[in-house]
Protein backbone atom coordinates (compact mmCIF):
# COMPACT_ATOMS: atom_id res chain seq x y z
CA UNK A 1 0.00 0.00 0.00
CA UNK A 2 1.48 3.33 -0.91
CA UNK A 3 -0.52 6.00 0.77
CA UNK A 4 0.61 6.86 4.30
CA UNK A 5 -1.56 4.82 7.31
CA UNK A 6 -2.57 7.91 8.72
CA UNK A 7 -4.37 8.96 5.68
CA UNK A 8 -7.95 8.52 5.83
CA UNK A 9 -9.59 5.66 3.46
CA UNK A 10 -12.80 8.18 2.69
CA UNK A 11 -13.58 11.66 3.22
CA UNK A 12 -16.69 13.73 2.77
CA UNK A 13 -17.43 17.22 2.81
CA UNK A 14 -20.71 18.95 2.91
CA UNK A 15 -22.48 16.23 1.28
CA UNK A 16 -25.88 16.84 0.18
CA UNK A 17 -28.67 14.07 -1.11
CA UNK A 18 -32.02 14.30 -2.14
CA UNK A 19 -34.44 12.03 -2.82
CA UNK A 20 -37.91 13.15 -4.67
CA UNK A 21 -37.51 16.64 -3.20
CA UNK A 22 -36.49 15.43 0.49
CA UNK A 23 -33.31 16.42 2.05
CA UNK A 24 -31.67 13.19 3.04
CA UNK A 25 -28.31 13.85 3.97
CA UNK A 26 -27.90 17.06 5.67
CA UNK A 27 -24.17 18.72 4.66
CA UNK A 28 -22.38 15.59 6.23
CA UNK A 29 -18.44 15.77 6.66
CA UNK A 30 -16.50 13.02 8.02
CA UNK A 31 -13.42 10.74 7.56
CA UNK A 32 -13.22 7.13 7.38
CA UNK A 33 -9.82 6.34 9.46
CA UNK A 34 -8.18 3.46 7.13
CA UNK A 35 -7.73 0.01 8.68
CA UNK A 36 -10.63 0.50 11.52
CA UNK A 37 -14.24 -0.18 12.19
CA UNK A 38 -16.02 2.69 11.75
CA UNK A 39 -20.01 2.24 13.01
CA UNK A 40 -22.77 3.88 11.64
CA UNK A 41 -25.44 4.07 13.71
CA UNK A 42 -29.13 5.69 13.97
CA UNK A 43 -32.59 4.47 14.13
CA UNK A 44 -34.25 3.59 10.63
CA UNK A 45 -34.89 6.23 8.14
CA UNK A 46 -32.27 8.49 9.53
CA UNK A 47 -29.90 8.19 6.02
CA UNK A 48 -27.63 5.54 6.69
CA UNK A 49 -28.59 3.29 3.45
CA UNK A 50 -28.66 6.59 1.61
CA UNK A 51 -25.03 7.17 3.03
CA UNK A 52 -23.98 3.95 2.34
CA UNK A 53 -25.27 3.74 -1.35
CA UNK A 54 -23.29 7.31 -2.21
CA UNK A 55 -19.92 5.36 -0.92
CA UNK A 56 -20.31 2.71 -3.33
CA UNK A 57 -21.13 4.72 -6.11
CA UNK A 58 -24.66 4.49 -6.53
CA UNK A 59 -26.19 7.28 -5.77
CA UNK A 60 -26.09 10.97 -7.46
CA UNK A 61 -24.62 13.22 -5.14
CA UNK A 62 -26.72 16.84 -5.29
CA UNK A 63 -23.69 18.74 -3.87
CA UNK A 64 -20.47 18.68 -1.52
CA UNK A 65 -17.22 16.51 -2.26
CA UNK A 66 -16.73 12.97 -1.46
CA UNK A 67 -13.47 10.51 -1.93
CA UNK A 68 -12.58 6.73 -1.53
CA UNK A 69 -8.94 5.68 -1.55
CA UNK A 70 -8.00 8.59 -3.46
CA UNK A 71 -10.44 8.79 -6.02
CA UNK A 72 -13.85 10.31 -6.54
CA UNK A 73 -17.16 8.59 -5.21
CA UNK A 74 -18.50 6.48 -8.43
CA UNK A 75 -14.94 6.60 -10.17
CA UNK A 76 -14.69 3.00 -12.13
CA UNK A 77 -11.31 2.05 -10.88
CA UNK A 78 -13.31 2.17 -7.65
CA UNK A 79 -15.75 -0.82 -8.06
CA UNK A 80 -12.98 -3.83 -7.61
CA UNK A 81 -11.87 -1.83 -4.24
CA UNK A 82 -15.22 -1.83 -2.46
CA UNK A 83 -17.23 -4.51 -0.93
CA UNK A 84 -20.68 -3.76 -0.57
CA UNK A 85 -23.75 -5.66 0.78
CA UNK A 86 -27.02 -4.44 1.40
CA UNK A 87 -29.90 -4.87 3.85
CA UNK A 88 -32.07 -7.09 0.82
CA UNK A 89 -29.20 -9.68 0.68
CA UNK A 90 -28.80 -8.86 -3.39
CA UNK A 91 -27.90 -12.94 -4.06
CA UNK A 92 -29.24 -15.18 -6.80
CA UNK A 93 -31.62 -17.23 -5.04
CA UNK A 94 -32.33 -19.58 -8.05
CA UNK A 95 -28.33 -20.50 -8.04
CA UNK A 96 -26.00 -22.54 -5.06
CA UNK A 97 -23.94 -20.41 -3.04
CA UNK A 98 -20.78 -21.66 -4.94
CA UNK A 99 -22.51 -20.36 -7.98
CA UNK A 100 -23.11 -17.18 -6.67
CA UNK A 101 -19.62 -16.92 -5.51
CA UNK A 102 -18.16 -17.96 -8.95
CA UNK A 103 -20.03 -15.62 -11.05
CA UNK A 104 -19.49 -12.79 -8.99
CA UNK A 105 -15.70 -13.28 -8.24
CA UNK A 106 -15.40 -13.41 -11.91
CA UNK A 107 -16.97 -9.94 -12.39
CA UNK A 108 -14.79 -8.87 -9.86
CA UNK A 109 -12.03 -9.46 -11.58
CA UNK A 110 -10.50 -12.65 -10.05
CA UNK A 111 -8.39 -14.84 -11.45
CA UNK A 112 -9.59 -18.07 -13.24
CA UNK A 113 -6.82 -19.89 -11.43
CA UNK A 114 -7.12 -17.91 -8.24
CA UNK A 115 -11.09 -18.36 -8.15
CA UNK A 116 -11.61 -21.69 -6.32
CA UNK A 117 -9.23 -21.21 -3.47
CA UNK A 118 -11.08 -17.55 -2.78
CA UNK A 119 -14.29 -18.85 -2.98
CA UNK A 120 -12.97 -21.74 -0.44
CA UNK A 121 -11.36 -19.54 2.24
CA UNK A 122 -14.62 -16.87 1.96
CA UNK A 123 -16.89 -19.68 2.60
CA UNK A 124 -14.51 -20.74 6.06
CA UNK A 125 -14.13 -17.03 7.02
CA UNK A 126 -18.13 -17.44 7.08
CA UNK A 127 -18.55 -20.68 8.74
CA UNK A 128 -20.81 -21.70 5.32
CA UNK A 129 -18.75 -24.72 4.51
CA UNK A 130 -21.04 -27.65 3.39
CA UNK A 131 -24.05 -25.19 2.28
CA UNK A 132 -21.89 -24.16 -0.94
CA UNK A 133 -24.05 -26.33 -3.32
CA UNK A 134 -27.52 -25.71 -1.83
CA UNK A 135 -29.75 -23.45 -3.55
CA UNK A 136 -29.00 -19.86 -2.22
CA UNK A 137 -33.56 -19.68 -1.66
CA UNK A 138 -33.06 -22.98 0.67
CA UNK A 139 -30.52 -20.74 3.39
CA UNK A 140 -31.90 -19.65 6.80
CA UNK A 141 -31.77 -15.41 7.48
CA UNK A 142 -28.98 -16.00 9.10
CA UNK A 143 -27.18 -18.44 6.25
CA UNK A 144 -28.39 -15.50 3.75
CA UNK A 145 -26.90 -12.91 5.47
CA UNK A 146 -23.78 -14.57 5.62
CA UNK A 147 -23.98 -15.68 2.05
CA UNK A 148 -24.42 -11.70 0.89
CA UNK A 149 -20.98 -10.79 3.34
CA UNK A 150 -19.31 -13.56 1.06
CA UNK A 151 -20.13 -11.91 -2.03
CA UNK A 152 -18.96 -8.56 -0.50
CA UNK A 153 -15.98 -9.80 1.14
CA UNK A 154 -14.70 -11.98 -1.79
CA UNK A 155 -12.48 -9.67 -3.56
CA UNK A 156 -10.61 -8.67 -0.46
CA UNK A 157 -11.53 -5.12 -0.62
CA UNK A 158 -10.05 -1.79 0.64
CA UNK A 159 -12.81 -0.30 1.77
CA UNK A 160 -16.09 -2.25 3.21
CA UNK A 161 -19.07 -1.29 3.47
CA UNK A 162 -22.04 -3.25 5.23
CA UNK A 163 -25.49 -2.21 5.69
CA UNK A 164 -27.06 -3.96 8.56
CA UNK A 165 -25.19 -6.99 8.29
CA UNK A 166 -26.04 -8.65 11.82
CA UNK A 167 -29.41 -7.43 11.97
CA UNK A 168 -31.70 -10.84 13.44
CA UNK A 169 -28.45 -12.81 13.81
CA UNK A 170 -28.17 -15.22 16.50
CA UNK A 171 -25.80 -13.58 19.91
CA UNK A 172 -23.06 -16.03 18.60
CA UNK A 173 -22.97 -15.64 15.24
CA UNK A 174 -23.16 -11.56 15.68
CA UNK A 175 -19.92 -11.85 18.21
CA UNK A 176 -18.28 -14.33 15.49
CA UNK A 177 -19.14 -11.95 12.58
CA UNK A 178 -17.72 -8.76 14.49
CA UNK A 179 -14.63 -10.86 14.83
CA UNK A 180 -13.88 -11.54 11.33
CA UNK A 181 -14.40 -7.96 10.62
CA UNK A 182 -12.10 -6.62 13.46
CA UNK A 183 -9.33 -9.39 11.79
CA UNK A 184 -9.87 -7.96 8.28
CA UNK A 185 -9.66 -4.08 9.86
CA UNK A 186 -6.41 -5.45 11.53
CA UNK A 187 -5.13 -6.65 8.08
CA UNK A 188 -5.53 -3.19 6.71
CA UNK A 189 -9.09 -2.91 5.04
CA UNK A 190 -11.08 -0.10 6.40
CA UNK A 191 -14.96 -0.78 7.08
CA UNK A 192 -18.01 1.02 7.49
CA UNK A 193 -20.77 -0.97 9.33
CA UNK A 194 -24.22 0.40 10.03
CA UNK A 195 -26.68 -0.72 12.53
CA UNK A 196 -30.11 0.61 14.53
CA UNK A 197 -28.71 -1.76 17.37
CA UNK A 198 -27.18 0.69 20.49
CA UNK A 199 -25.23 -2.61 21.38
CA UNK A 200 -23.28 -2.82 18.93
CA UNK A 201 -21.63 0.22 18.71
CA UNK A 202 -19.47 -0.77 21.30
CA UNK A 203 -17.89 -2.79 18.97
CA UNK A 204 -16.25 -0.42 16.58
CA UNK A 205 -13.25 1.74 17.04
CA UNK A 206 -14.65 4.29 15.61
CA UNK A 207 -18.47 5.70 15.78
CA UNK A 208 -20.94 8.10 13.86
CA UNK A 209 -24.12 8.91 15.29
CA UNK A 210 -26.77 9.77 12.69
CA UNK A 211 -30.07 11.25 12.62
CA UNK A 212 -32.55 13.26 10.42
CA UNK A 213 -29.62 13.13 7.83
CA UNK A 214 -27.22 15.08 10.02
CA UNK A 215 -24.31 14.07 12.11
CA UNK A 216 -24.57 14.00 16.19
CA UNK A 217 -21.14 12.95 16.68
CA UNK A 218 -18.58 11.20 15.03
CA UNK A 219 -15.38 9.84 17.75
CA UNK A 220 -13.80 6.85 19.60
CA UNK A 221 -16.86 5.29 22.06
CA UNK A 222 -14.93 6.06 24.91
CA UNK A 223 -14.14 10.22 23.90
CA UNK A 224 -18.26 9.86 23.01
CA UNK A 225 -19.06 8.67 26.83
CA UNK A 226 -16.26 10.80 28.04
CA UNK A 227 -17.85 14.34 26.30
CA UNK A 228 -21.56 13.14 26.95
CA UNK A 229 -21.09 12.18 30.42
CA UNK A 230 -23.24 9.24 30.33
CA UNK A 231 -22.37 5.49 31.25
CA UNK A 232 -23.55 3.95 27.79
CA UNK A 233 -23.73 4.61 23.98
CA UNK A 234 -27.55 4.59 24.45
CA UNK A 235 -27.83 7.32 26.91
CA UNK A 236 -24.99 9.46 25.24
CA UNK A 237 -27.18 9.15 21.87
CA UNK A 238 -30.25 9.95 23.72
CA UNK A 239 -28.28 12.89 25.10
CA UNK A 240 -27.07 14.10 21.96
CA UNK A 241 -30.25 14.15 20.48
CA UNK A 242 -31.97 16.04 22.69
CA UNK A 243 -29.41 18.42 22.97
CA UNK A 244 -29.40 18.70 19.21
CA UNK A 245 -32.69 19.45 19.05
CA UNK A 246 -32.36 21.92 21.71
CA UNK A 247 -30.20 23.72 19.56
CA UNK A 248 -31.77 23.53 16.12
CA UNK A 249 -34.10 26.42 15.21
CA UNK B 1 -9.72 14.17 -8.18
CA UNK B 2 -13.39 14.84 -6.37
CA UNK B 3 -16.50 14.49 -7.02
CA UNK B 4 -17.84 18.11 -7.33
CA UNK B 5 -21.41 19.57 -7.00
CA UNK B 6 -23.60 19.26 -10.16
CA UNK B 7 -21.15 17.33 -11.71
CA UNK B 8 -22.63 14.11 -11.59
CA UNK B 9 -19.80 12.00 -13.81
CA UNK B 10 -21.48 9.02 -14.26
CA UNK B 11 -24.29 10.20 -16.43
CA UNK B 12 -22.08 12.61 -18.45
CA UNK B 13 -20.58 9.42 -19.81
CA UNK B 14 -21.96 7.68 -22.86
CA UNK B 15 -24.38 5.12 -22.17
CA UNK B 16 -21.79 2.27 -23.50
CA UNK B 17 -17.94 3.18 -22.35
CA UNK B 18 -16.26 -0.15 -22.39
CA UNK B 19 -16.19 -2.33 -25.12
CA UNK B 20 -17.13 -6.16 -24.70
CA UNK B 21 -15.46 -7.76 -22.25
CA UNK B 22 -16.10 -11.78 -23.24
CA UNK B 23 -15.22 -13.52 -19.82
CA UNK B 24 -17.61 -11.13 -18.04
CA UNK B 25 -20.24 -11.60 -21.03
CA UNK B 26 -19.62 -15.61 -20.80
CA UNK B 27 -19.85 -15.59 -17.10
CA UNK B 28 -23.10 -13.72 -17.13
CA UNK B 29 -24.69 -16.36 -19.73
CA UNK B 30 -23.54 -19.39 -17.96
CA UNK B 31 -25.08 -17.50 -14.94
CA UNK B 32 -28.24 -16.83 -16.95
CA UNK B 33 -28.50 -20.62 -17.95
CA UNK B 34 -27.44 -22.00 -14.44
CA UNK B 35 -30.58 -19.94 -12.84
CA UNK B 36 -32.61 -21.80 -15.65
CA UNK B 37 -31.02 -25.51 -14.91
CA UNK B 38 -32.53 -25.67 -11.35
CA UNK B 39 -35.76 -24.39 -12.27
CA UNK B 40 -36.62 -27.84 -14.59
CA UNK B 41 -40.48 -26.75 -14.82
CA UNK B 42 -39.80 -23.50 -16.40
CA UNK B 43 -37.01 -24.78 -18.52
CA UNK B 44 -40.18 -27.57 -19.37
CA UNK B 45 -42.05 -24.52 -20.38
CA UNK B 46 -40.31 -23.14 -22.54
CA UNK B 47 -39.37 -25.87 -24.79
CA UNK B 48 -42.84 -28.18 -24.79
CA UNK B 49 -45.71 -25.16 -24.66
CA UNK B 50 -44.47 -23.78 -27.93
CA UNK B 51 -44.78 -27.10 -29.66
CA UNK B 52 -48.34 -28.02 -27.47
CA UNK B 53 -49.37 -24.79 -29.44
CA UNK B 54 -48.30 -25.49 -32.53
CA UNK B 55 -50.14 -29.40 -31.98
CA UNK B 56 -53.10 -27.45 -31.01
CA UNK B 57 -53.33 -25.38 -33.76
CA UNK B 58 -52.80 -28.04 -36.04
CA UNK B 59 -55.94 -30.05 -34.96
CA UNK B 60 -58.25 -26.91 -34.67
CA UNK B 61 -57.45 -25.78 -38.07
CA UNK B 62 -57.48 -29.40 -39.20
CA UNK B 63 -56.43 -28.36 -42.68
CA UNK B 64 -53.24 -28.44 -44.29
CA UNK B 65 -52.99 -25.91 -46.64
CA UNK B 66 -54.03 -23.03 -43.30
CA UNK B 67 -51.89 -24.91 -41.57
CA UNK B 68 -48.83 -24.36 -44.18
CA UNK B 69 -49.99 -20.88 -44.40
CA UNK B 70 -50.29 -20.64 -40.26
CA UNK B 71 -47.24 -22.33 -38.99
CA UNK B 72 -44.45 -20.50 -39.88
CA UNK B 73 -46.12 -17.53 -39.08
CA UNK B 74 -46.82 -18.59 -35.60
CA UNK B 75 -42.96 -20.36 -35.13
CA UNK B 76 -41.93 -16.62 -35.66
CA UNK B 77 -44.62 -15.55 -32.75
CA UNK B 78 -43.71 -18.09 -29.91
CA UNK B 79 -40.20 -17.47 -29.30
CA UNK B 80 -40.89 -13.42 -29.55
CA UNK B 81 -43.44 -13.68 -26.42
CA UNK B 82 -41.88 -15.81 -24.58
CA UNK B 83 -38.75 -14.27 -24.40
CA UNK B 84 -40.57 -11.01 -24.12
CA UNK B 85 -41.86 -11.92 -20.89
CA UNK B 86 -39.63 -13.75 -19.32
CA UNK B 87 -36.78 -11.39 -20.05
CA UNK B 88 -39.28 -8.72 -18.57
CA UNK B 89 -39.57 -10.81 -15.51
CA UNK B 90 -36.37 -11.84 -14.54
CA UNK B 91 -34.70 -8.26 -15.34
CA UNK B 92 -37.38 -7.25 -12.72
CA UNK B 93 -36.30 -9.42 -10.64
CA UNK B 94 -32.80 -8.41 -10.59
CA UNK B 95 -33.58 -4.95 -10.01
CA UNK B 96 -36.17 -5.87 -7.26
CA UNK B 97 -33.72 -8.55 -5.22
CA UNK B 98 -30.84 -5.77 -5.44
CA UNK B 99 -28.62 -7.77 -7.26
CA UNK B 100 -28.85 -5.48 -10.15
CA UNK B 101 -27.24 -2.31 -7.99
CA UNK B 102 -24.86 -4.75 -6.48
CA UNK B 103 -23.81 -6.01 -10.41
CA UNK B 104 -23.62 -1.65 -11.35
CA UNK B 105 -21.49 -1.26 -8.24
CA UNK B 106 -18.97 -3.88 -9.33
CA UNK B 107 -16.64 -3.89 -12.82
CA UNK B 108 -19.42 -5.17 -14.80
CA UNK B 109 -20.03 -3.28 -18.04
CA UNK B 110 -23.87 -2.72 -18.78
CA UNK B 111 -23.25 -4.25 -22.72
CA UNK B 112 -21.43 -7.39 -20.54
CA UNK B 113 -24.94 -7.93 -18.95
CA UNK B 114 -27.17 -7.28 -21.97
CA UNK B 115 -25.01 -9.77 -24.31
CA UNK B 116 -25.06 -12.10 -21.24
CA UNK B 117 -28.42 -12.25 -21.33
CA UNK B 118 -28.83 -12.24 -25.10
CA UNK B 119 -26.00 -15.35 -25.22
CA UNK B 120 -28.04 -17.32 -22.73
CA UNK B 121 -31.63 -16.95 -24.05
CA UNK B 122 -30.69 -16.60 -28.00
CA UNK B 123 -29.81 -20.42 -27.01
CA UNK B 124 -32.90 -21.05 -25.25
CA UNK B 125 -34.98 -19.63 -28.22
CA UNK B 126 -32.60 -21.74 -30.38
CA UNK B 127 -33.84 -25.54 -28.83
CA UNK B 128 -37.37 -24.28 -28.68
CA UNK B 129 -37.75 -23.04 -32.07
CA UNK B 130 -35.65 -26.07 -33.41
CA UNK B 131 -38.14 -28.30 -30.71
CA UNK B 132 -41.41 -26.41 -32.59
CA UNK B 133 -39.81 -26.82 -35.95
CA UNK B 134 -38.54 -30.67 -35.64
CA UNK B 135 -42.63 -31.66 -34.49
CA UNK B 136 -44.19 -29.31 -36.89
CA UNK B 137 -42.05 -31.06 -39.86
CA UNK B 138 -42.21 -34.19 -38.85
CA UNK B 139 -45.33 -35.12 -36.92
CA UNK B 140 -47.64 -32.57 -37.82
CA UNK B 141 -46.69 -32.81 -41.85
CA UNK B 142 -46.38 -29.17 -41.92
CA UNK B 143 -44.84 -28.47 -45.90
CA UNK B 144 -42.09 -25.76 -46.54
CA UNK B 145 -40.99 -25.41 -49.81
CA UNK B 146 -38.39 -23.31 -48.58
CA UNK B 147 -35.36 -24.40 -46.34
CA UNK B 148 -35.15 -25.13 -42.81
CA UNK B 149 -31.93 -22.69 -41.53
CA UNK B 150 -33.14 -19.80 -42.77
CA UNK B 151 -36.67 -19.78 -41.20
CA UNK B 152 -34.37 -21.10 -38.29
CA UNK B 153 -32.40 -18.20 -38.24
CA UNK B 154 -34.94 -15.40 -38.49
CA UNK B 155 -37.33 -17.25 -35.69
CA UNK B 156 -33.88 -16.59 -33.37
CA UNK B 157 -33.90 -13.00 -34.28
CA UNK B 158 -37.59 -12.52 -33.32
CA UNK B 159 -36.72 -14.36 -29.84
CA UNK B 160 -34.08 -11.49 -29.43
CA UNK B 161 -36.22 -8.67 -30.54
CA UNK B 162 -38.90 -9.72 -27.83
CA UNK B 163 -35.63 -10.50 -25.62
CA UNK B 164 -34.81 -6.71 -26.08
CA UNK B 165 -38.51 -5.42 -25.85
CA UNK B 166 -38.82 -7.12 -23.01
CA UNK B 167 -35.80 -5.87 -20.96
CA UNK B 168 -36.77 -1.99 -22.28
CA UNK B 169 -40.21 -2.53 -20.41
CA UNK B 170 -39.45 -4.41 -17.24
CA UNK B 171 -37.55 -0.64 -16.71
CA UNK B 172 -41.27 0.74 -16.24
CA UNK B 173 -42.86 -2.34 -13.71
CA UNK B 174 -42.10 -2.09 -10.21
CA UNK B 175 -43.55 -5.72 -9.80
CA UNK B 176 -43.29 -8.61 -11.42
CA UNK B 177 -46.72 -8.48 -11.57
CA UNK B 178 -46.65 -5.28 -13.54
CA UNK B 179 -44.24 -6.79 -15.70
CA UNK B 180 -46.54 -9.89 -16.48
CA UNK B 181 -49.29 -7.47 -17.58
CA UNK B 182 -46.97 -5.36 -20.16
CA UNK B 183 -47.33 -8.87 -22.13
CA UNK B 184 -50.61 -8.25 -23.35
CA UNK B 185 -49.93 -4.38 -23.51
CA UNK B 186 -46.74 -4.64 -25.84
CA UNK B 187 -47.50 -7.55 -27.44
CA UNK B 188 -51.07 -8.27 -28.08
CA UNK B 189 -51.52 -5.19 -30.01
CA UNK B 190 -48.86 -6.06 -32.50
CA UNK B 191 -49.96 -9.58 -32.51
CA UNK B 192 -52.87 -8.19 -33.55
CA UNK B 193 -51.74 -5.75 -36.42
CA UNK B 194 -48.51 -7.82 -37.77
CA UNK B 195 -50.77 -9.29 -40.50
CA UNK B 196 -51.59 -13.17 -38.88
CA UNK B 197 -54.96 -11.90 -38.05
CA UNK B 198 -55.85 -10.02 -41.04
CA UNK B 199 -53.36 -9.57 -44.10
CA UNK B 200 -51.86 -6.28 -43.76
CA UNK B 201 -52.53 -4.53 -47.03
CA UNK B 202 -56.54 -5.07 -46.48
CA UNK B 203 -56.15 -3.03 -43.14
CA UNK B 204 -57.48 0.88 -43.32
CA UNK B 205 -54.96 3.32 -43.45
CA UNK B 206 -54.46 4.20 -39.94
CA UNK B 207 -54.58 0.35 -38.55
CA UNK B 208 -51.35 -0.51 -41.39
CA UNK B 209 -49.21 2.73 -40.32
CA UNK B 210 -49.45 1.34 -37.34
CA UNK B 211 -48.64 -1.81 -38.37
CA UNK B 212 -46.44 -0.59 -40.16
CA UNK B 213 -44.02 0.95 -37.44
CA UNK B 214 -44.33 -2.22 -35.68
CA UNK B 215 -41.29 -4.38 -35.22
CA UNK B 216 -43.74 -7.82 -35.10
CA UNK B 217 -45.16 -7.15 -38.75
CA UNK B 218 -41.44 -7.52 -40.26
CA UNK B 219 -41.32 -10.61 -38.37
CA UNK B 220 -43.65 -12.32 -39.44
CA UNK B 221 -43.80 -10.95 -43.27
CA UNK B 222 -40.11 -12.22 -43.36
CA UNK B 223 -41.26 -15.82 -42.13
CA UNK B 224 -43.83 -16.12 -44.50
CA UNK B 225 -41.76 -14.99 -47.12
CA UNK B 226 -39.13 -17.62 -46.56
CA UNK B 227 -41.31 -20.43 -45.50
CA UNK B 228 -42.81 -19.54 -49.22
CA UNK B 229 -39.50 -20.46 -50.68
CA UNK B 230 -38.98 -16.96 -51.81
CA UNK B 231 -35.24 -17.83 -50.87
CA UNK B 232 -33.41 -14.54 -49.83
CA UNK B 233 -35.07 -11.65 -51.48
CA UNK B 234 -34.39 -8.05 -50.69
CA UNK B 235 -37.24 -7.91 -48.99
CA UNK B 236 -36.32 -10.35 -46.50
CA UNK B 237 -33.22 -8.61 -46.19
CA UNK B 238 -35.15 -5.65 -45.31
CA UNK B 239 -37.42 -7.70 -42.51
CA UNK B 240 -34.22 -8.52 -41.20
CA UNK B 241 -32.71 -5.30 -40.77
CA UNK B 242 -35.85 -4.01 -39.30
CA UNK B 243 -35.92 -6.47 -37.26
CA UNK B 244 -32.22 -6.04 -35.93
CA UNK B 245 -32.91 -1.85 -36.23
CA UNK B 246 -35.70 -2.59 -33.24
CA UNK B 247 -33.78 -4.82 -31.29
CA UNK B 248 -30.31 -2.65 -30.78
CA UNK B 249 -32.62 0.52 -30.16
CA UNK B 250 -34.66 -1.45 -27.89
CA UNK B 251 -31.15 -2.94 -26.12
CA UNK B 252 -29.76 0.85 -26.03
CA UNK B 253 -33.11 2.04 -24.75
CA UNK B 254 -32.65 -0.50 -22.21
CA UNK B 255 -28.98 0.15 -21.27
CA UNK B 256 -30.05 3.53 -20.68
CA UNK B 257 -32.62 2.30 -17.89
CA UNK B 258 -29.67 0.56 -16.62
CA UNK B 259 -28.62 3.41 -14.08
CA UNK B 260 -25.11 2.68 -12.34
CA UNK B 261 -26.30 6.15 -10.20
CA UNK B 262 -29.95 6.48 -9.37
CA UNK B 263 -31.40 9.83 -7.66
Amino acid sequence: MASPVTEAAASASDLVVRRQGHVILDGLTFTLPRGRVTGLLGPSGCGKTTLMRTLVGVQVIDAGELTLLGLPAGDPRLRSRLGYSTQEHAVYGDLTLAENLRYFGTVLGLPRSRLADTITQTVTTLDLTGLEHRLVDTFSGGQLARADLAVALLAEPDLLVLDEPTVGLDPVLRRDLWAVFHRLAAGGATLLVSSHVMDEAARCDHLMFMREGRFLAAASPGEILTETGTADLESAFLALASHSQAVRP
Amino acid sequence: MTAVAGEAPARARPVLTAPIRWRLTGATASRVLSQLRHDPRTVVMLVVVPSLLMVLLRYVLDNAFALNRFAPEFIGVFPFIIMFIITAVTTQRERARGTLERLMAMPLGKLDLLAGYAIAFGLVALVQVGVVLLISLTWLGVQLPGSVVPLLVVAVLDALLGMSLGLFASAFARTEFQAVQFMPAFVLPQALLCGIVVARDQMTDVLRWLSDVLPLSYAVDAMQRISAGAAWSGTVTRDIVVILGFTVAALAGGALTLRRRTQ
